[in-house]
This record gives C-alpha cells, structure tokens and sequence, in this order.
C-alpha cells in the first residue's frame, strides 16, 4: 500500500518529536529510539547533513548512457537530478529544476537528447546544465527582455559533483567529500569490484516500488543477518544463507556506515541443518524441495569466496550480488515513513543467452516480487507501522552485545550498531 | 501508437473468428481470475502448458525491450514452485485481490497459437486497509489448445503502474 493511502495512520506525537525532544537513550549502543525513524525534524536534519552532506550517493549506472546526449532521470536523496553524458564524454549530475521559475523539466525516465529544454518558458540548457538560451532575451522592439547585466553563466542548473568507477555514477553536494574510492573503505571496494570489474555492463531492467518504511530501515535489514536466517525459508531451505555455513556480516573499518552481508553456499543444493540449529528455526522445512532446480544453480563467475554478498553503501546504494542474479537498489528517501526503491537488475555484455536467462529466472529471489524481497517488504512495513502506532519507543540491539562493527556470527546486530555509531556522530545525537 | 510498436501488434483474423475465440477467451480468463482471487494458487499453474513462459514486467521494460521480469518463470514446473512457496511458505500480510478484466481482442490464429490481449485491473485489500488499484496492464497472451481446451503456452502480465506499492505477493 503507498503510505499515503494509509486508512489507520497517524503517527502519534512523541514520535514525531521535534529535535529538542530527541535524546538518544543512555545504553546508547544496544537501544535504537523509534523516533529516528518517525520523526519528521530528524529526517529533514537527515537529508542534509547525510544526502546534502559529505556523502556520494548513486545515480545510475554509466550502461544506462553511453552515448553522448544520453540522459536519465534520477534522484540525490529525495532531490530530482538529471544524470547526462555531454558530448566529450563527460556525465553530469545536475537539479530537474528549471533556474528560471522552478519546474521540473525533464519528464522522461531516460532519453536521448541534443539540449534539455524548459517546456514552461523554453528556457534552454546544454548537456552539463549551462543555461544556453533565454527568449526574448531581449525583449520584443526594443522592450521588455532581461536587463542588460543579466548573464547566462549565472543562471544555470544546479550542479552536483561526480565521481564514477567502473561503470557506477555518483554524485554528491558536498566539495570537501572525500575522493569516491577513499569513501568507499578499503574492504567495501574489495566487494563493490566483485560485481563491478569494469567489465561492461548490460542492463537487464528495472523495477520501483515504495515500502512504507523509513529509509534506515533498509540498511538495517542488509545489516542483520539475524533475520535472514530466520525470515526468509528460502535462504534457509535452499541453503543460501544458514546458521552454521561460512558467512560474514562486514562493516567498513573507518566509519561502520557501508557493510555487506556474505555467505558461501556449499556444494549441497539443500541445506544440512544440525538438530540444534532446526529447533530454533520455524521457517526451516525439511520437506522443500523445487521442482525446477535450475534456480538454484550457481555459476561460479567471480574470484570471491562468497557466493552471496549484499553491500550497503551509505547512504543511498546496495549491491546485490545473489550467486548469479546481479542488481543495483536506488534508495530515495521520501518523509520519515516512505522510501522509493529503485532497482537496476544487470548482467555483462558479454553474458551468453543462456547465462542471461539464468540470471533472469534467478532473479525471482529478489525486487519486489522475490522470495526474499517480498518478505523484507512486508516486515520492514510491519515494523514502521509498529513504531508509528504504538506507545513503547525503543529497539533493542543486543544480540552480540557491546560488539561495534563485523561479525562472523550471523547472531549479531553489531554491523547495525555500527552504523548508528556513525549516524549519531553525524546528526549529533 | 505506431504499428510496429511492441504492445501493439497489427490483428489479422477474420472478425467472426475472433468474436468466437474472444468468447472462448474470456471464458478462460474468468476461471483464471476466480482461481487467483479465490487465493487458489496452487491451482494457477494449471492454466499453463508444460513449458509455458509467464513474466510480470512493467510497461517501461517492455517498451525498452528488457527482459527482466518481477515474476519470471520458465515452465509449469517453475510456476509450482512459487505457487508452493507462495501458498506454504512466504511470509506477507493476510489480503484480498480482485481482477477486473476487459477488452480483450484477438490478434491472430497460426500454427503458432492463438495471440490475445486482454486489459486487466488488479484491486487489493488488506486488513484495516482500503481497497487500492494495486496493478493496471494487460496480458499479452498466446494460447494453445490441448485436449481440446485453451491452455497458456505464454502470458506476459505487462504493468502500466510505474511504482508499485511495496510488493506483489500472488501472481497476476
């Protein structure tokens, strides 16, 4: 349901708290005050200190416009940019935002195009967003027009810094961000060049939903094993993600905001589970078996030792490397209890046809229909409307205890603690 | 819309045929609809032949030729094994979903099949929740007939909805 369709919906007050109300609680590390995800105050602080702030954010994927005039549209936070390549070849990231009186020029989803055009007043801009043409610059006979001081330079787009590696656009507001590759932490672009080698890029499609949760709440699930090997009975069954195989929750060693979730399936297509293990698991079924297993293979393809990793890449990105289904998640943040997701499920140039399809048939594990992504919706929605609604106000974090960072147990929320660490650094709380 | 635009193929039967073969269509599809509303998913696949293709995808992959699917199966088989984990294993909210479907139209008749469109509306309710328009698309259909009766060797569930609303839990 989109948030604002909800029938019963209100967020009670002392979740919408205004900043001055929001004290983080004393056991600072093992509890998460719901108001971080309800009030309206935190996330306004929240798109520009972290989204605004000294932060790269993903904007699409350099597959997505190889040509010069190639344009897409796309978002920084829950900002509309325009992602272009200009006709040296540079990208550029710039505001949807007309200079002259605001609108939001550039309907199409993606394009190609000689200019981008302003079809209000016909305001005109060149593909890095230099505003090139103004009608009637000088009036009609003699009057009217802009005055004579009026200087095109300094009525552009709004642009936004970029930074590309191997074939993954971001941009950021900030000058003084760090270059991209120092952002990402040494052991995160380990992973981020799994996936992306800088081997070409085919783009598969796209799919957008909005899940009716704050945006954290997505890094959070990508950060707690814990309910992979609880929630999702298709990880456990089928052995893609179990307690007690070679798996690993990492946080980056620097700040704790990017992490990834990784696991190494075995040769079995289905899991062994110890008794011990079982008896804690109800979603474990024994029975389950598929009737089309060509799902469930893996084709090694990557010098990795995991099969499946997850990356959260703060704070707007995640690389799913799921065995052989490839995708990159936009996360646009929209209002406390609302985020977009945007998904770009890709394979490589020189996949053969064979491989692009099992690609596509495993890609029934994730997006909005997949056995795992459906699931994570709906809780993540449960959740949301939980803290909203409800009179307790906190989370509690306590599995791993004390622990801030990676993990080698999947009974851990330390790689979640790790990010609040620096959440809370940031926003000052 | 032009004539070669992919959603949009040329019909080429003679118009008393069609008009016979849409009875028989919507004849289907309503069994279809009742199967899927009444949550009888494991009784979805039947509607298919053995090595049937069905994908969900939105209209701007269709339109831009990608090939990925929200649900993307290759053969019957494959199609029971998400009507089993949907039916048995999935964890999502209780709901209620209803199709309303209309003008289909019957493209061609050839050894290949029957080709077919049919404009669907996919209403969802939950619990405490509103009825919402959840999907709005059409179904691009080839049929074959076996035994006798209509089965699905393809059905491409194409969305105009861009941005659905959290999750799509049962096959459309």
């Amino acid at each position: 349901m989109y948030q604002s369709q909800t029938v019963i919906g209100r967020t009670l007050r002392e979740k919408d708290a205004p900043l001055a109300d929001c004290k983080w609680p004393d056991d600072a590390l093992h509890y998460i005050p719901d108001w971080v995800y309800t009030s309206q105050a935190v996330y306004d602080l929240e798109i520009e200190r972290i989204f605004r702030g000294k932060s790269w954010n993903f904007v699409a994927l350099e597959a997505e416009i190889p040509e010069a005039g190639d344009y897409k549209r796309s978002y920084v936070g829950p900002v509309p940019v325009v992602v272009s390549r200009a006709d040296d070849g540079s990208i550029n990231v710039f505001e949807n935002r007309c200079a002259h009186r605001g609108a939001e020029f550039c309907r199409h989803a993606q394009g190609n195009t000689r200019e981008f055009v302003c079809p209000y007043h016909q305001w005109s801009y060149d593909l890095k967003g230099n505003l090139q043409g103004v009608p009637f610059r000088r009036g009609v006979n003699r009057a009217g027009g802009m005055p004579k001081d009026f200087k095109t330079s300094e009525h552009g787009l709004r642009k936004l810094h970029v930074a590309t590696r191997h074939g993954v656009i971001f941009a950021s507001y900030s000058a003084e961000v760090e270059p991209l590759e120092e952002y990402l932490t040494p052991e995160i672009l380990e992973d981020f060049d799994v996936a992306f080698p800088g081997k070409k890029l085919k783009i598969l499609g796209y799919y957008r939903n909005e899940l009716p949760c704050n945006w954290k709440m997505y890094h959070e699930n990508l950060k707690d094993p814990y309910h992979a090997t609880l929630l999702h009975s298709f990880l456990v069954v089928f052995g893609l993600l179990v307690a007690g195989n070679k798996s690993a929750m990492f946080a980056d060693k620097v700040h704790g905001r990017h992490g990834y979730m990784a696991s190494a399936k075995t040769e079995e297509k289905y899991a062994v589970v110890s008794e011990e293990n079982r008896k804690e698991m109800r979603s474990f079924n024994d029975g389950m078996r598929l009737e089309d297993e060509r799902f469930l293979e893996f084709v090694k393809e990557f010098d990795s030792p995991w099969s499946v990793t997850m990356a959260t890449i703060w704070p707007n990105f995640v690389i799913q490397r799921e065995m052989n289904t490839l995708g990159v998640r936009h996360i646009i943040p929209n209002g406390p209890d609302s985020m977009i997701m945007q998904w770009t499920m890709f394979g490589y140039e020189d996949d053969t046809p064979e491989m692009e399809r099992h690609r596509l048939r495993q890609g029934n594990l994730m997006g909005p229909a997949g056995f795992l992504g459906l699931e994570d919706n709906e809780a993540m929605k449960f959740v949301q409307e939980g803290l909203r609604r409800c009179t307790t106000g906190v989370n509690v974090l306590k599995l791993d205890a004390d622990k801030v960072g990676a993990s080698d147990t999947l009974i851990s929320e330390a790689a979640i603690r790790a990010m609040y660490v620096y959440y809370r650094q940031v926003m000052g709380f | 819309m032009k004539n070669d635009h992919p959603l949009n193929r040329p019909r080429a039967i003679d118009s008393a045929r069609a008009l016979e073969l849409r009875r028989e269509i919507e004849e289907f599809n309503a069994d279809y609809c009742a199967t899927l509303d009444a949550n009888d998913i494991e009784g979805w696949p039947d509607y298919f032949t053995d090595d049937a293709l069905y994908r969900v995808t939105s209209r701007e992959n269709a339109e831009l030729g990608l090939p990925v699917g929200l649900v993307y199966a290759e053969g019957r088989a494959m199609m029971r094994d998400r009507a089993v984990a949907i039916s048995r294993t999935q964890m999502f909210a209780p709901r209620y979903m209803l199709h309303v479907l209309s003008n289909t139209r019957v493209i061609t008749e050839d050894a290949a099949g029957i080709r077919a469109q049919t404009a669907f509306l996919l209403m969802q309710t939950l619990v405490e929740g509103p009825t919402t328009l959840h999907l709005a698309g059409t179904y691009h259909d080839r049929f074959l007939r076996l035994d006798g009766r209509l089965k699905l060797a393809e059905r491409q569930v194409v969305h105009d909805t861009n941005i659905l609303a959290n999750d799509l839990v049962y096959p459309v």
